[in-house]
């Protein structure tokens, strides 16, 4: 088991023939992820990769199947591209995508709402189960399978603690990039529950940032799972100075719960093995899963 | 990009908000020219200037004055200009100010008594709505009326498939405790100010505060604008209020360098790959007994031209005592940053402070012995905490 992608997942990449999707798509099929094509209005028809290029996702999804997505089309565009896929019927949308207007998630993340699928990023690394499927931009090599998933906010951070777990001679199961903007489709709390829920994962690394409720909303839904699972939680941006992106009126609404400081004491009161050193996740993982 | 106050008015003016009337001046001499205009086009002869700086709390500064003649506003213009703004959101330095908005003074008195109020618009994260904030508690501060009366802080959330309805115009109108003109003029206002907000693809408006004139007028007297950066590719006219001179110098080198850098008060300079890990790195500082100098993430290209301009920019801070490099390699390659690495420094000549490289990832082996066999004053390490113990060994 896994969540989100595994190797029956059929996937399709939005932006295909563009040079970002091209060269990561490569690496996904190297990595023997399970591609079934892409999309790139106007050129429909065509071969790239050596899989079929579609004009429309509904295209792809009524001649190949395609049930999930990764988009790397260009900011300007990205929120149409996440509309459109989530219109055509695929269940997992993996956005990439860095820079998209703050108004423009707005829309489509209110489009979405009443959709059958779940939407990851945007401004993400994406998701992996390693042995399965790399739907992201990660280093594939870093990631060894096994029984801990992984859910954070920020790329290189994330390879950080996979290859702290693995290190430690342990694997993952699904590690989840869920993005660092201000919008996006799936919150830490739901990236946790999946990898609680899920069978096969047996410990979860919860790494957040400064900013947003996300990690505390997280941290309160697994005391009241009363889930038996251990959860390892990192916080970082202990030394960023406050203030320096949010606005006046902003912060009200982050109230002060929102430093790195408040969030590490509303995990730890809700039973996250804290670590104040990102050099100790894999060794605290380790530990508590001995 | 935040704005300055004449030029958030301008654009809520533009989408038919009424605002304080007001024309911004560099010198003392324009600022009287701009105070007769004004008082041609508006009757007043009292106008109040204003110095435009990114910071709030500019009055209790001394940088809002009344004038109440062209002699006081010559004096006063002149004063301020060029002054170094000291308020609760600068640093102790405080900020140079450059120019000055000379404002028409709206608290004239009349049939009823001016009344002043608080309204923000913002992304309410946990919901992925736009809403309305306002209060009763306008001309001081929000965080204020938060912690002490947040009975009078009211929101109001905008459903993006329909907008702001009527019916949350009036509402927000009612709780301001309107009736009459004030009323109308309240539901008009609100309406204008969040069609602006929207069609500006601004991030923030910040309005306090909002005034009730003594003839029922409702009206911006001032404008905290915050643009989305994200949104500007379709906003090329807003391009050109950057005014850089608000900003660190070194970050406007830095991020036309392509490197996103916020200068900070330390001792250790980093140079990371990544938001997350960067600010992880910085805490691992702290950890190790020493205070980042600097947030730096040079992005996903790192090569010798971006790693030389990076060093350049962290050697500028010279309380910088030491330099940690933490790259983790994905489709960027180990190898070719250390390489990158080995050529700044030799293009650099000396470069007087330790430098620690940790290189993890694709190639992190080829790398350690690039650098390790470089000849150079460079330390290389692996693990994360490795790299911690030998900032701490250079420190000490």
């Amino acid at each position: 088991m896994s969540v989100l992608v595994n190797k029956d997942s059929k996937i399709i990449v939005q932006g295909f023939t563009g040079s970002e999707g091209t060269f990561h798509a490569s690496q996904m099929i190297e990595y023997g992820t399970n591609v079934v094509g892409g999309v790139t209005p106007g050129k429909g028809g065509q071969t790239h990769l050596d899989r079929p290029v579609f004009n429309t996702v509904l295209d792809a999804v009524n001649e190949v199947g395609a049930d999930t997505t990764i988009i790397f089309v260009p900011p300007a565009f990205a929120a149409d591209a996440i509309m459109e896929a989530a219109d055509a019927g695929i269940k997992v949308i993996i956005t990439i995508t860095e820079g998209i207007p703050v108004a423009d998630m707005i829309t489509a993340s209110s489009y979405i709402k009443n959709k059958d699928c779940r939407l990851i990023g945007p401004n993400c690394p994406g998701v992996i189960t390693p042995g399965e499927a790399k739907v992201g931009i990660m280093p594939g090599f870093v990631f060894k399978k096994g029984t801990v998933g992984i859910v954070s906010k920020s790329g290189t951070l994330t390879y950080e603690a996979a290859d702290q777990v693995v290190k430690q001679g342990l694997g993952i199961t699904t590690a989840i990039g869920i993005g660092g903007d201000p919008i996006i489709g799936t919150t830490t709390k739901e990236a946790v529950e999946l990898l609680i829920n899920d069978p096969e994962t047996e410990a979860v690394v919860m790494i957040g940032e400064i900013g947003g409720q996300l990690e505390a909303d997280a941290a309160n839904w697994y005391k009241a799972s009363g889930s038996k699972k251990p959860v390892v939680g990192f916080i970082a941006g202990e030394t960023a100075p406050a203030g320096r992106t949010m606005g006046h009126a902003g912060a009200i609404v982050g109230g002060s719960d929102d430093t790195a400081q408040a969030k590490k004491e509303i995990m730890r009161a809700c039973g996250i093995h804290v670590v104040d050193s990102p050099a100790e996740i894999g060794k605290k993982i380790a530990e508590v899963l001995a | 990009m935040n704005l300055h106050e004449y030029q958030g008015k301008e654009i809520l003016s533009s989408f038919g908000v009424r605002i304080q009337r007001g024309i911004v001046a560099q010198n003392a001499q324009e600022a009287v020219a701009a105070a007769k205009q004004l008082t041609s086009e508006t009757g007043t002869s009292w106008h109040v200037i204003k110095a435009q700086v990114h910071a709030g709390g500019r009055g209790k500064g001394g940088g809002v004055k009344l004038a109440k003649n062209l002699q006081e506003v010559e004096e006063i213009a002149g004063k301020i200009i060029g002054m170094d703004l000291v308020t609760p959101q600068t640093s102790a330095q405080g900020k140079r100010v450059h120019q000055v908005l000379v404002a028409e003074d709206v608290y004239y008195p009349g049939e009823t008594e001016t009344n002043e109020f608080y309204m923000s618009v913002l992304l309410n994260r946990g919901t992925g709505r736009n809403m309305i904030m306002y209060s009763t508690e306008g001309g001081m501060d929000i965080e204020t009326v938060a912690e002490e009366t947040p009975h009078l802080i009211f929101t109001e959330e905008i459903d993006p498939a329909v907008g702001l309805m009527p019916f949350q115009a009036r509402r927000v109108a009612f709780n301001l405790g309107l009736s009459g003109l004030a009323f109308k003029e309240m539901t008009k206002f609100v309406a204008n100010l969040y069609t602006a907000y929207v069609k500006s693809d601004s991030s923030l408006f910040e309005i306090n505060p909002v005034l009730k004139t003594s003839d029922n007028l409702i009206m911006a007297v001032d404008a905290k604008v915050t643009i989305d950066d994200n949104s500007l590719f379709r906003h090329k006219n807003y391009v050109d209020l950057r005014d850089v001179r608000e900003e660190s110098a070194i970050e406007v080198e830095a991020g036309e360098l392509g490197l996103n850098y916020v200068d900070l008060d330390g001792n250790v300079g980093c140079m990371v790959n990544g938001a997350g890990l960067a600010m992880a790195t910085m805490d691992l500082i702290k950890q190790a007994g020493g205070e980042p100098a600097n947030f730096l993430d040079v992005g996903g290209t790192a090569d010798a031209a971006r790693v030389e301009a990076a060093f350049k920019i962290i050697l500028k801070d010279p309380a910088v005592k030491a330099i940690l490099i933490n790259i983790f390699g994905g489709i960027v390659r180990c190898d070719r940053v250390a390489q990158g690495v080995i050529d700044a420094y030799k293009n650099m000549g000396t470069i007087n402070v330790p430098i620690i490289v940790r290189l993890q990832g694709t190639n992190a082996d080829i790398a350690k012995e690039l650098i390790d066999n470089s000849g150079l004053d460079v330390m290389s390490a692996t693990e994360f905490q490795e790299a911690a113990d030998k900032v701490q060994q250079v420190l000490a």
